[in-house]
């Protein structure tokens, strides 16, 4: 690679993330030193913020390389599994607990899923619960992230700057971050940073397609080189496998602690309205030609060595360099604002949810803040040392952190609705699904008696979606063999005065 | 409260918004339109379908099947 080349590349990366930072800095001097306005920017989130900060949040690299990558390898079907889960399930997840959970929190002043539903059944081991698990699963999708990082720098340098510096960057840059800002900050770039992605992909599908020839051109050369990318479904894409990855996806997606924490944030119910409303066209302007832009690189035989990622590829021999930087540059900015995110929120669930309930119940603000900084610092770390040992494809690391967060979801949509949910339904439900999927992602697949158990797919559906049953079978089946506790209170997630 | 017939067809409507994202029936066909495969249009379309469905719900049903008066979370519909 050019020297020239290079060092473009990196100056408009370096330049790119200064400006976020500064962004965050200037927030961070309009952020109160409380937990509400740390975690939740007092409330106060419009439209705009909200809809975008959600979106960026779901940005990360899993949609951004993981998904163009699927796309280049097997077809653009990814796009009607991405479309169905978060045009329209995750919309519908949107209002069903997004709404409920922001008219009880309101109420109630909750911070954290962990803290409503702790509250709600008289329980500090269920809050602790679902904060633990919570947290456990953020660990590979934080990982992910700086996975995605690392291929974009190697496949933007060709090589020439090795994977673990881009890992690297990204996670001193997210603690950084993390660290100043708060939620006002990360909501304030993830609007920037969501806008700009949604425009530069937009013209990187123009540039490509005019130095290739047009639409029909590529279009054409990809009947020919991958005819079968045209045709709805094959190869990987079956039926079962589109609707279990848009299941998991959706219902993990609103477990997600950053996305779940947004549910609480809205200014107003106006807010949350045109939020929903604006949602599915959001999701075909973006994934559309992200996803695009993977399968068209097939029909144009480019290349992607080894460990990187095809878009940076693609960018790079059909448009400048600058050019394929920003983009690249705009990507990472998306999975960092996506980390900061879920270590902004993985840090109030690490302090509210376990650290002052069990460890120091009378511990002063600032050594709170100090314990969820530190804890942002460590947990980078953790996954950052993790990610150097590439576990897995972008898209089967995100597969298993959705799958473990789908297992909350039906408990908690019983809770929400269902008046007779008891502690014990709780416990049963959440402890028994994940025990059920930690032992099907980490345990080996045995045959027992000519069945083979713990392996992906039972009847060619995917286990995650087994796993979701049991949740609801033993949340509503425990909580009708066990009996209300004096200490539960129903009460709380009684919604609206036509409730009687 | 009691629900209301159009609550339900809501719900109904909620339904045939999942299942059809996926246009089943064009499943296997490779034809194209305007360089991009007919699926694709599809999905485009139904995604611009399914934000006027969610629009027009947020006018008519959302605070009625959530139990909640308008004026209540401090926004008159």
């Amino acid at each position: 690679m050019a020297e020239s080349a290079l060092l473009v590349q990196l100056g408009v990366i370096g330049a790119y993330l200064v400006v976020a930072l500064t962004v965050g800095v200037l927030a961070y001097r309009l952020t109160g030193r409380d937990a509400e306005d740390y975690y939740l920017a007092s409330r106060s989130i419009g439209t705009g913020v909200l809809l975008f900060t959600t979106f960026a949040t779901l940005l990360s690299a899993f949609t951004f390389f993981g998904g163009p990558n699927l796309a280049y390898a097997a077809g653009p079907e990814w796009i009607l599994v991405m479309g169905v889960m978060d045009g329209i399930l995750f919309a519908i997840l949107w209002y069903v607990i997004g709404y409920r959970q922001w008219l009880i929190g309101k109420a109630q002043g909750y911070v954290t899923l962990g803290e409503m539903l702790g509250d709600r059944f008289g329980s500090k081991r269920l809050r602790a619960l679902v904060a633990g698990v919570s947290i456990f699963w953020l660990f590979p999708y934080v990982m992910l992230q700086q996975m995605g990082a690392g291929e974009a720098i190697v496949g933007l340098t060709n090589g020439t700057v090795p994977y673990w510096i881009g890992a690297a960057g990204i996670t001193l840059f997210m603690i950084v971050y993390v660290v100043l800002a708060g939620l006002r900050g990360v909501a304030w770039t993830d609007t920037i940073q969501g806008v700009f992605m949604l425009g530069i992909v937009w013209i990187a599908v123009g540039w490509v397609l005019s130095a290739a020839g047009g639409l029909d051109a590529v279009s054409a050369s990809l009947a020919e080189t991958n005819p079968e990318f045209l045709s709805l479904g094959g190869g990987v894409y079956s039926p079962q496998w589109m609707i279990a990855q848009a299941v998991t996806i959706a219902f993990g997606v609103a477990m997600f602690p950053q996305i779940n924490q947004r549910f609480f944030v809205a200014k107003d119910a106006r807010v949350l309205k045109r939020s929903f409303a604006l949602w599915p066209v959001l999701v075909v302007l973006l994934f559309v030609p992200a996803f695009l832009l993977g399968s068209w690189a097939a029909g144009l035989g480019v290349s992607v060595p080894d460990g990187a990622n095809v878009v940076p590829v693609l960018l790079n021999a059909y448009t400048p360099a600058w050019f394929a930087a920003l983009v690249v540059a705009g990507a990472m900015a998306a999975m960092m604002s996506s980390s900061d995110s879920m270590l902004l929120s993985g840090s109030s669930y690490l302090t509210r949810d376990l650290y002052r309930p069990f460890v120091n119940p009378a511990a002063t603000e600032q050594r709170e803040a100090w314990i969820a900084r530190v804890g942002v610092a460590a947990f980078a770390i953790g996954t950052f040392v993790t990610s150097l040992f590439r576990p897995g494809t972008l898209v089967e690391i995100g597969d298993t952190a959705f799958g473990g967060y789908a297992q909350l979801a039906l408990p908690v949509i019983v809770a929400l609705y269902w008046p007779r949910t008891t502690r014990q339904g709780m416990f049963a439900g959440i402890l028994g699904a994940q025990l059920f999927y930690v032992a099907h992602v980490f345990l080996p697949a045995v045959t027992v008696g000519g069945i083979t158990v713990l392996g992906t797919t039972y009847f060619t559906w995917d286990f995650a979606l087994y796993g979701m049953v049991l949740s609801l079978v033993l949340t509503v089946g425990g909580s009708l063999i066990t009996a209300t506790d004096t200490d539960e209170r129903s009460e709380t997630f009684a919604v609206g005065v036509r409730a009687e | 409260m009691e629900r209301q017939k159009t609550d339900y067809l809501w719900i109904g409507v909620f339904g045939v918004l999942v299942a059809f994202a996926i246009p089943w029936f064009l499943w296997g066909d490779a034809r194209t339109w305007l360089g991009l495969p007919l699926w694709l249009w599809w999905h485009i379309g139904w995604m611009g379908l399914a934000s006027l469905t969610f629009a027009l719900f947020t006018r008519r049903g959302w605070d009625r099947l959530m139990n909640v008066e308008p004026d209540e979370v401090g926004f008159d519909g």
